[in-house]
């Protein structure tokens, strides 16, 4: 337990993770600036994209906290989670603009249930694009109090004061002035409010739109960063749990008797979990696989091989997503017309970090779970239900986090800590094997997904018929001028809906959207080409939105793009898309082996328009990685299943991105002042299937129409061409 | 149990365990060195990686009795007080890392390579690295930050 004396610090390692308490956490913040600024975001602003039952009974979404104390420290109070997609720099960056501090003079708290109030969880580039402007609102409203109080302390009004580097300053007589520390100190104000988030005033920042560097390196770089598998509560116990071989198969028998037989080995049962306990990890390891299960057949009889049969039998009801003009019309009108079928299958997300939690009993009856989770307080909600505790029972503490991608939205390994803690009476940790990584995984659903579309003598689009099944509809959206469309979709990109597939499918960085994207990209390379006109052109006689035609020609204009039709041997290829509020243009570059069907990515150039840049740098690396990452889904992952059991069990077979794969990656941020700062974690992926097909249709003639573009499909194509 | 002894990060240790023990949960759980992270159990993905006698070692498949007698450099060792090391300054400088998880593998890995090769070329840095996987995907970022570390390190060697 560590103490903190004077003032709220983020401690060595991370936040509160050593930890303080509620009641410290009061002391420390019984003097000083509290601004807890509560509001919803204006109709329209945000899509939900994640439906808790349990945000009913919760406080608004979407607030912060923001202390001032007597050293003039700034800490913001977060409910979000750093995953490594850098808001531990922006969102400081976004309060040090508002509030005229130094950068290094805010902290950030981030993930903690008993500290930071309720968010619905990181996920969705909502961070920066959301919570930026609350955060802003809640800087403007502190910075207003602080100048007000220099005011009344100089007898003068607040319009004499600016602020400069935390120290309010009268305008007219610089010997009048106080710092933030010296105003808030020794006090206790509090500000509470609800309203609408401030404005934006790009040409004055000074902050925001500055490259700064991330916060979490040294730590990093020196194994001192903590995630949730490297707290060690005295006492704790590791726990492996005996798992089924399949989804669906159920226990029929147990002996633990060989394992209770090793030293130091406890085995403990709550439920249906049987969990192998012992202090040491390899210890316990080695005792679980002296544990003699059987079970019951998994009833499933799905595999790789029968799975989009499957998709489309069950795929009865369709909904309605959007449609326009009439198809008939559109058909009618279609001097050119194509129809294709693409399909994908499950993919992993396979955070470095496996699922971890730890889980501790207080004497207080209330629960501490250190988890590694996208989603702290929907996760407290769910280990409370399943303790059968009141959820103030329990405290989520959310350290680094070693990777999500969506996985992490889901928090089965909290819950089973949490009750392997109670039924054990000790601290117990569970960090998922990867192969449990694997099995418990919820994939990125598999999809089919089905175009008709057509041009007319003018090469104008004329029909768009788009039928979705298992992706959901992100990403779907028409953006192209077409005018007569329908897109319907069966099956959502999260949970299991019923019978679709067999086993849980969740968010996957941007769900649906890479599938949604890869298949109409596609399809609009295939018009182009049946057209005879290059993909560019075709793409801008066809688009009016503004954005996205000026985002397509910052790329064209980096990459070097010259006009001719597809395909042209060059081996280039482009992707418009849009995602999360934010535009994006990617051309390509590939080479194919004709004899193997291998396909080599040469270079990558991604531009977007993402409004407002809180941190450009850090922008960059997230379109990096969606770039790189995307490469995995595109050329190489697909989970391979039969009959229930997850034949994935670790890196071996399951192939990750590696650094021989790496293209030449070249990003643009398009300058967009005028529009707010929109989502930059998912962006960038959405266009890297339709990217490396255009590009390696472009370089064979031959259209892949199922993800990934293995080179045993390359060559298959290759030759039916 | 016999006493294994060896260095860790410049300081001896003996320990009475098992010897079939994993050296990545002896240095985790019985010593607190957490910057050595578990990933696969495997050695596929280089996240558990240290140092032995200064050439990169899985301790997630290494048994403890396998560094009797040997120097281990866990990540934590690196570092000499609060000054980074060239490998360690060059990851911060180019952020080399996202959720850094990888990373202090990625780091030791770095480390190793340029131990054994001083002056890589872009490409033996691939080739060097390719055993080390990110899912974040900073890939590009890293292989700068070692590239910049190695040009360093030439440069004091002068």
């Amino acid at each position: 337990m560590k103490r903190l004396e004077e003032e709220m610090i983020v401690p060595e390692g991370w936040g509160f993770v050593e930890t303080i308490d509620r009641r410290d956490f009061l002391r420390l913040t019984s003097t000083g600036l509290m601004v807890v600024f509560a509001v919803k975001p204006p109709e329209g602003t945000f899509r939900p994209v994640w439906n808790f039952a349990e945000q009913q009974r919760t406080p608004p979404d979407f607030n912060a906290f923001l202390h001032i104390g007597a050293n003039g420290r700034v800490t913001l109070l977060v409910g979000k989670i750093e995953m490594g997609q850098g808001i531990i720099t922006a969102l400081p960056q976004i309060a040090a603009e508002e509030l005229n501090v130094p950068l290094d003079m805010v902290d950030c708290v981030m993930g903690d249930t008993d500290l930071t109030p309720f968010d619905s969880g990181t996920f969705g580039s909502l961070s920066v694009r959301v919570l930026g402007p609350i955060l802003r609102a809640a800087a403007a409203e502190a910075r207003a109090v602080l100048v007000q109080m220099a005011a009344e302390k100089f007898g003068a009004k607040a319009d004499d004061f600016d602020v400069k580097d935390g120290v309010v300053i009268n305008k007219s007589d610089s010997s009048k002035r106080a710092t933030y520390g010296e105003l808030a100190g020794g006090k206790k104000i509090e500000r509470r409010f609800e309203g609408k988030a401030a404005l934006e005033r790009v040409a004055e920042f000074t902050v925001v739109g500055k490259s700064a560097a991330r916060r979490d390196g040294v730590e990093k770089v020196t194994g001192r960063a903590k995630y949730a598998g490297d707290i060690a509560p005295p006492e704790a116990l590791h726990a492996r749990i005996v798992r089924p071989p399949a989804h669906g198969a159920t226990l029929t028998s147990i002996d633990t008797s060989a394992a209770e037989k090793r030293p130091g080995v406890r085995i403990v049962k709550t439920g249906d979990l049987v969990a192998v306990l012992h202090a040491h990890r390899d210890e316990a390891d080695k005792a679980l696989k002296l544990v003699k299960a059987t079970f019951t057949p998994s009833p499933s009889t799905l595999s790789n091989d029968n799975l989009f049969a499957h998709l489309e039998e069950v795929a009865v009801d369709k909904r309605p997503f959007g449609a326009a003009g009439d198809l008939a019309a559109g058909e009618k009108a279609a001097t050119q017309m194509i129809s294709a079928k693409y399909t994908k299958g499950y993919v992993a997300h396979a955070p470095m970090e496996t699922h971890s939690a730890v889980a501790a009993m207080g004497t207080d009856g209330r629960v501490t779970v250190w988890a590694s989770t996208q989603t702290p307080f929907p996760l407290q909600t769910q280990v409370a239900r399943a303790l059968k505790l009141q959820p103030d029972k329990v405290r989520i503490i959310t350290p680094y986090v070693g990777g999500g991608f969506g996985g992490k939205s889901a928090g089965a390994q909290a819950v089973e800590a949490a009750l392997l803690a109670v039924a054990a009476g000790k601290p117990v940790r569970v960090t998922w094997s990867r192969e449990e990584a694997f099995f418990y995984d919820t994939f990125d659903p598999a999809a089919v997904i089905s175009i008709r579309a057509g041009v007319d003598a003018s090469k104008h689009m004329v029909l768009w018929d788009n039928d979705i099944i298992g992706a959901g509809s992100r990403g779907a959206d028409m953006f192209y001028d077409v005018p007569n469309h329908r897109t319907v979709t069966k099956g959502s990109w999260s949970g299991n809906t019923g019978a679709m597939h067999p086993f849980a499918v969740g968010p996957w960085r941007a769900p649906g959207a890479n599938a949604n994207v890869w298949a109409r990209e596609s399809a609009i390379d295939t018009l182009a080409a049946k057209a005879g006109m290059d993909p560019v052109e075709f793409r801008l006689l066809n688009l009016k939105n503004a954005r996205m035609r000026r985002v397509l020609e910052a790329c064209a204009k980096q990459f070097g793009w010259t006009p001719k039709p597809g395909p042209s041997k060059r081996g280039v290829g482009v992707v418009c898309g849009e995602d999360a509020g934010t535009y994006v243009a990617t051309m390509a570059e590939v080479k194919v082996d004709a004899a193997t069907g291998a396909i080599k990515v040469v270079r990558v150039v991604c531009a977007q328009d993402m409004g407002v840049v809180v941190n450009p740098e850090g922008a960059k690396q997230q379109m990096e990685g969606c770039i790189m990452m995307g490469l995995g889904y595109t050329l190489a992952e697909e989970v391979r299943f039969k009959d229930g059991e997850v034949l994935e069990k670790n890196f071996g077979g399951y192939t990750l991105p590696k650094f021989s794969w790496m293209p030449k990656i070249e990003t643009v941020l398009v300058d967009s002042p005028d529009v707010p700062a929109q989502g930059g974690g998912e962006p960038a992926i959405v266009t890297m299937g339709g990217v490396i097909a255009n590009a390696v249709f472009d370089a064979t003639g031959a259209r892949i129409t199922q993800l990934p573009m293995t080179p045993a499909r390359v060559k298959a194509a290759m030759t039916k061409k | 149990m016999k006493p294994i002894a060896f260095t860790l990060n410049g300081v001896a240790k003996t320990l009475t365990v098992d010897e079939d023990r994993t050296l990545l949960w002896v240095l985790r759980d019985d010593l607190g060195m957490t910057g050595t992270k578990f990933g696969c159990g495997a050695s596929f993905c280089g996240a558990c990686t240290v140092l032995v006698d200064g050439k990169e070692v899985r301790t997630c498949v290494t048994p403890v009795s396998r560094v009797a007698g040997k120097k281990v450099v866990t990540v934590e060792g690196l570092a000499q007080g609060d000054k980074l090391s060239p490998v360690q300054e060059a990851f911060v400088e180019h952020v080399g890392y996202q959720c850094g998880y990888c990373t202090s593998g990625m780091v030791i890995g770095a480390t190793a390579l340029l131990n054994e090769n001083p002056k890589p070329t872009r490409d033996q840095i691939v080739q060097g690295m390719e055993r080390h996987l990110c899912r974040c995907a900073a890939h590009q970022r890293i292989v700068d930050a070692v590239e910049s570390a190695a040009k360093k390190m030439a440069g004091g060697r002068k």
